[in-house]
Formats: C-alpha cells, structure tokens, sequence
C-alpha cells in the first residue's frame, strides 16, 4: 500500500494543515490514526543543525530526481533529435517529431480511444466502487469477511490480475466469452476491434474496484454516526440523504479517487494492454502510453516516442491543473 | 405538541444483554422529563428507541394517539439534539436549518419565515450564511437547538446536549434551552448524566440505573424523599451520607450514640441511614451531640465543606464559610431530617406520617470501652 500512503499527504497539501479534520479515512482503516492527528502535526520540530532536514530528505529527492527529473530532462532533449535506428548519433530535427506526430492521423485515432476508455474505465471504477462500499458499509455482521473478499483482488500483482482478467475473455475457456455467447455476440478478443476494447475496459475496471472501494469505504466509515441519525431524523428517503448527505461528504475522497483514477487509466493500464495486443497491436486499440513503448522499443524510433511522451507529460499536467481549479472547489472539506 | 407515553419498553442486544428493563413513563402534554443516571444506565438507548434510532424490543411508544414504534425516524414527528451536534458540516446555517423542512416539501416562503424566526430567537441571525466549521462550540449547540426547533415537531429529544460545551456555557445554555422550552411548550425529553442539569432543568426526573427507573418525580421531591440509596447519593452535591446503623427498640443506633426517634421508628435491625450535609448542625453547647473527626476541608466559597468521621464512617458536612474550624467538631441532626434505607434492597423505609415536627436531637454520648 505505499502508494497510498505516499499519494495522501501530497493530496491533502492543498488545504495545509489547519485542516486537521479532514478525512482520507483509509489511515482509520490501516493504522488507526485519528483526526487529532494533523493538530499535532501542525506543531514545529526543531532541527539542532539547519541541514539535518535535508539529510533526512536527501534519499528521497534523489530518488525523485534519477527517476523522474533526469529522465523527463532526456525525453524533452531527445524528442528534439532523430535517433540513429542502431546507436550510431543523432541529428537534430527541431520541432519535427512533434509535427509529425500531431498531423498523424492515427496518432489522433489513438488519443481519441484514450480519451474515451480513460472516461469509461474512470467512471465505471469509481461507481462500481463507490456501490459496492456503500453496501459493505451497510452490512454490520460479518463485514470484514465482505471487506476482505472485496480487496483481496487489489493484493494481486497487475500482471497476474491482468492475466486473470485475460483468462475471463479467453477464447475456449472464458466465462465472460460463454455468457455471451448466449446472447449471440460472438467476442473475439484481438481480432475485433469493438471487442478488444471492450475486454480492455472491463479487465481495466475490475483491476480497479477494490482499490477504489477502500477508500470508498474508510470515506463512509469516517462520516460521523450522529450526521447520519441526524439525517434519517430530518430526511425519510434514503436515496435523497445520500445525494444531499453522504456524497457531499465522501467528496474528497471521491476526489481524490477521481485523480488517481485517470492516471491510473492512461498509464497503468499498460500492463492490461499489453497482456491483450501481446506486442502486435495491428488493428487493435492502443492508449497513448502503449503507443509510446510500441514506437519507441518496437518501432525504435526514439525521437518520436520521447515527442509523444512530452506531449502525454503535458497533457496530464493540464488535467491535474484542472482538476485542482475547478473541481477542488466544490468538494467541501470537513 | 403531545403528550407521550412509553409503556413497558426493553431493549435487548444480541446475547440477551437487557440494556433497558421494562421501562413506562407518562409524559403530558409540555412537559420537560430529564432521564439522568450514571453511564450505561440504558438513558440514552431508552431515548434513541423513542426516536427510532434503535428498535423497540418490548413494549410500546406513543406520541400523542400514535403508537410508532413502527414508524421511520423521519415521521415520528420529532427532533432531536445531539451531544457533538451533529450539524451537516457541508451545508450553511441557513441549510442545516431548512434541510429537514425542505425534504418534507414545506413551501420556501414558510421554510425562510421559520429559519428566520429560530435564528432571532437564538440569536444566530448573523451566522446564517456560515459553515458549522466556522462557529464556536456554543454557537454550534445554538443551530441544532434551531434546527429542531424549526421543524415545530411534537417533542424535543435531547442527547446530553451540553456536555460537549466548557462549564461556564453550559450554564448558560441551560437557562437558555428551559427558557425556550417553556416557551414553545414542546414536550421534551432530555438525557443526561449531570444530576445538577437534571435538577436545574426538569418538571420531572427520571433516574435510572441499570436499566431500571428508581425513581420518578419532581427535582425537590426526588431530592428530599429518594426512593433508594442509589437515588440519595446520585442526587444532589455533595451525595447524601449513607452510613450503617441499626434501630432497637425505638432508637436509633450509630456506633456508640444512640437517637431517640420518638416511638416512630420503620423497622428493627440494621438499617442504611441517610443523612445530607446540609441537614448536621454544629451543636450549641450544652446540646447532645456526635463527635465529628475531620479529615479535610473543601473551600467552596458560598460553604465549606468538611469531610470526616463518625463513629469511623465518612462523612461530609456542609458549613457556612463563617463557622470557625478547630479539631474535632460536635455535630448533630434533626431527626425528621433522617433518612432510612434498607440494608438488603437499598429502597427507602418509610416512618410514618406522625412523626413529629423538628424534634431535637436526642444524641447521647455513651461511655466509651476503652
């Protein structure tokens, strides 16, 4: 889980740390720690030397910066150069990579299903999730047993959940391919278009689920049993209390979800994609990530993968300001 | 408004933990019941089945001629106030106030009229368009008293309201909720584990104690005649001094002394005898009285109270600032001013009607066997 740990407190940098009351629930769920707990982290430690803080942040920044800085620095310098096939130099080309890349027509093809499965995947992990933690959450007796059979997927390696996934649109022996089969659609994973994309959505979201039904679920844990019993007093309709009472406050959760969701969906997803297409994506839909790795490793055209991956680089930074701008706003912080 | 009746009601938990044990209660129309006893004493699960929070495993709850232990929380016209408030923390005063309004389809024109006359009468007019992350603790406890108020429901419920809030609000937020209560004569029913707030606010208390009510009746009745020792020493500060004596022939004993109690006494045996600090005197001189060992004294101001032995059983005694302290003290007590419990089941022991009026205290120092 160290990805959740280390994504929760850049998260809550937005709102500082007067915010002590704000919940990611999911520290609740894993280790205990209570609301009080930003009041005490809000309190100033001294540092006897002025540079022991930067020895203690030394192997992280390092960290960061050989495996985020200096290979962003070399993506942006070598989208500029048209690399030598087998290692023998490069030339400097200016903007080319970027132009050519832009004006292709299946490049375009490309980003437009990425737009789309991102959206789907997005939408569906996070409903599916959203659902399934409101009904554990429901359920009182025997709720770790519901708890720990949801998450259990999320303990999976990715490359084995994608090929569990895989083996659900297998040809001969996949029970999604029987069921439909049922009802007459014939799917053909990696010969039909429709279909592939289709698996890949699905393997995608149910990747996805519990990951999001833990935070789901800590979120609906950390609203106050009084808000609710106040809710029932003043509200009959349980569907209406939750749009007017519980969703409001699972926002930032939800919120959070939201940004880890479309990143999870543009480049985590690579894995699933490539379990699919096996290398050979031929007529097969591909995201941008994996048209990046497919021109870059097997196409061996580096420049204009490194232009791509710029191109990707920026097009999530726009999104992440996004977000931030227009959709932090309207979550309410407790 | 309406008066309510609960009848016979239990909660059982899984495990057949009885938690509330057959409790009935008549409250009329308009009247402030306070439900007081110490944690765990099934108060606030009592409460929680009136508004429909937990279900009702025996017996029956009725408001006004409607019997609801069926019915949802939502339509058992009542509100109710939490003890950390429970305000909706994404919806401003003004929401928080109309919410319950707004899902029972009240028309706007009426919805803004009452937020606006609850917001006056509690004097949070300034806040309306604030979060409940920006008020005070005090003010806090002001929206959710508004936000049961708009809803003009047949009875109030109250779940230790005050608790949350420091002493000296709490004091004034007291007088403020039974000003308001008697002021819109909601019938109300309100928990607590503070015996002074169950004294300072009720018509009529209902102490509790494990399960069971011990007592029901009027804050001074309660005070001056408790039904049991658990109600004498759960009412009233300092608790009332339960000490053991025993009654032989017409007199009381304790310890040593003996009290004449004028041909009146209710058993023969051991008893519990309850005395309240305020009812032991300092005796004049030449007055019969009990040699009082003190072991230390609590400065409150307005009195002083002393702690110490009778006899070897503690005591505390209750004295005017003025009195002078030195050593030991003589001490004693109008008779009538005696209570006696018995030993076995704690239940007060009645002494008869005739019992004469401020008879003086027959302490008789006997010789000691040393």
């Amino acid at each position: 889980m160290s990805t959740v740990t280390d994504l929760l407190p850049a998260a809550r940098g937005g709102t500082g740390t007067k915010t002590g009351g704000r919940r990611f629930g999911a520290f609740r769920l894993f280790g205990g720690q209570s609301n009080s707990g930003g009041e005490s982290a809000a309190k100033r430690v001294q540092f006897a030397s002025p540079f022991l803080p930067y020895l203690f942040l030394a192997p992280q920044l390092a960290i960061i910066f050989i495996f985020f800085y200096w290979p962003s620095v070399q993506a942006i310098q070598s989208s500029f150069y048209l690399e030598d096939p087998f290692g023998f130099g490069s030339t400097f080309v200016g903007m080319t990579n970027y132009t050519d890349v832009l004006k292709s027509g299946e490049y375009l093809g490309i980003a437009r299903f990425t737009a789309v499965f991102t959206a789907l995947v997005t939408f569906f992990a996070l409903s599916i999730g959203l659902l399934l933690a409101v009904k554990a959450d429901g359920v009182i007796r025997g709720n770790a047993a519901y708890k720990t059979l949801l998450i259990w997927v999320y303990a999976i390696a990715p490359p084995v959940a994608g090929l569990i996934g895989m083996m659900f649109f297998d040809q001969h022996i996949g029970p999604i391919v029987e069921l439909a089969r049922w009802f007459g659609w014939d799917i053909k994973v990696g010969l039909n278009y429709f279909d592939t994309a289709f698996s890949m959505v699905v393997v995608s979201v149910w990747k996805q689920i519990p990951y999001n039904f833990i935070f789901f679920l800590s979120g609906l844990q950390g609203i106050p049993v009084s808000v609710r019993e106040a809710a029932a007093i003043d509200c009959r309709s349980g569907f209406r209390r939750f749009w007017t009472v519980i969703l409001p406050l699972l926002a930032p959760t939800a919120f959070f979800l939201l940004i880890i969701n479309v990143t999870y969906a543009l480049f985590d997803t690579f894995g699933v994609i490539d379990v699919m297409v096996k290398d050979k994506a031929a007529n097969n839909p591909i995201t941008l990530v994996y048209k990046v790795y497919m021109d870059g490793f097997r196409g061996n055209d580096l420049g204009g993968s490194s232009a791509q991956s710029v191109i990707l680089m920026l097009i999530v930074f726009v999104l992440t300001i996004f977000q931030f701008r227009f959709i932090e706003r309207r979550v309410h912080y407790n | 408004m309406a008066a309510t009746t609960i009848a016979e009601v239990s909660k059982i938990y899984h495990g057949n933990v009885e938690a509330v044990k057959s409790v009935s209660i008549d409250i009329e129309d308009g009247e402030f019941i306070v439900l007081v006893g110490p944690s765990g004493c099934g108060k606030s699960t009592l409460l929680r089945m009136v508004a429909g929070l937990e279900t009702i495993s025996k017996g029956t709850v009725t408001i006004g001629s409607r019997v609801i232990n069926e019915v949802d929380p939502a339509e058992r016209d009542i509100a109710m106030v939490f003890q950390n408030y429970a305000l909706y923390p994404h919806m401003t005063v003004y929401e928080n106030l109309a919410y319950g309004l707004k899902n029972r389809k009240t028309p706007k024109a009426e919805i803004d009229a009452r937020v606006a006359e609850a917001a006056r009468m509690l004097e949070i007019e300034p806040y309306l368009q604030r979060k409940p992350r920006a008020l005070s603790g005090g003010q806090r406890q002001r929206v959710a008293m508004g936000r049961a108020i708009v809803r003009k429901p047949a009875a109030f419920l109250f779940d230790e309201p005050l608790s949350n809030l420091d002493a000296k609000l709490r004091v004034s937020m007291r007088g403020e909720i039974k000003r308001l209560q008697k002021r819109l004569g909601t019938t109300s029913l309100y928990v607590t584990h503070d015996q002074l707030e169950a004294m300072t606010l009720a018509d009529r208390l209902v102490v509790l104690n494990g399960g069971r009510i011990e007592q029901i009746g009027r804050p001074l009745d309660v005070y001056h005649r408790p039904a049991s020792t658990f109600v004498a020493s759960f009412i009233g500060s300092p608790a009332m001094n339960l000490v053991k004596g025993e009654i032989e022939g017409g007199n009381l004993q304790i310890g040593l002394y003996r009290i004449e109690l004028g041909g009146r006494a209710p058993v023969k045996g051991p008893v519990t005898v309850g005395l309240r600090a305020e009812d032991l005197k300092l005796a004049g001189v030449g007055e019969d009285a009990m040699l009082f060992q003190v072991d230390y004294v609590e400065e409150l101001g307005a009195q002083r109270l002393v702690h110490g032995t009778i006899e070897g059983q503690a005591l505390t005694i209750a004295l005017s600032p003025e009195t002078p302290l030195s050593g030991d003290l003589a001490v004693t007590i109008a008779v009538d001013r005696l209570h006696f419990f018995s030993t076995e089941t704690g239940k007060r022991l009645e002494r008869g009607t005739s019992f004469g009026n401020d008879a003086p205290v027959e302490a008789l120092r006997l010789e000691t066997a040393s």
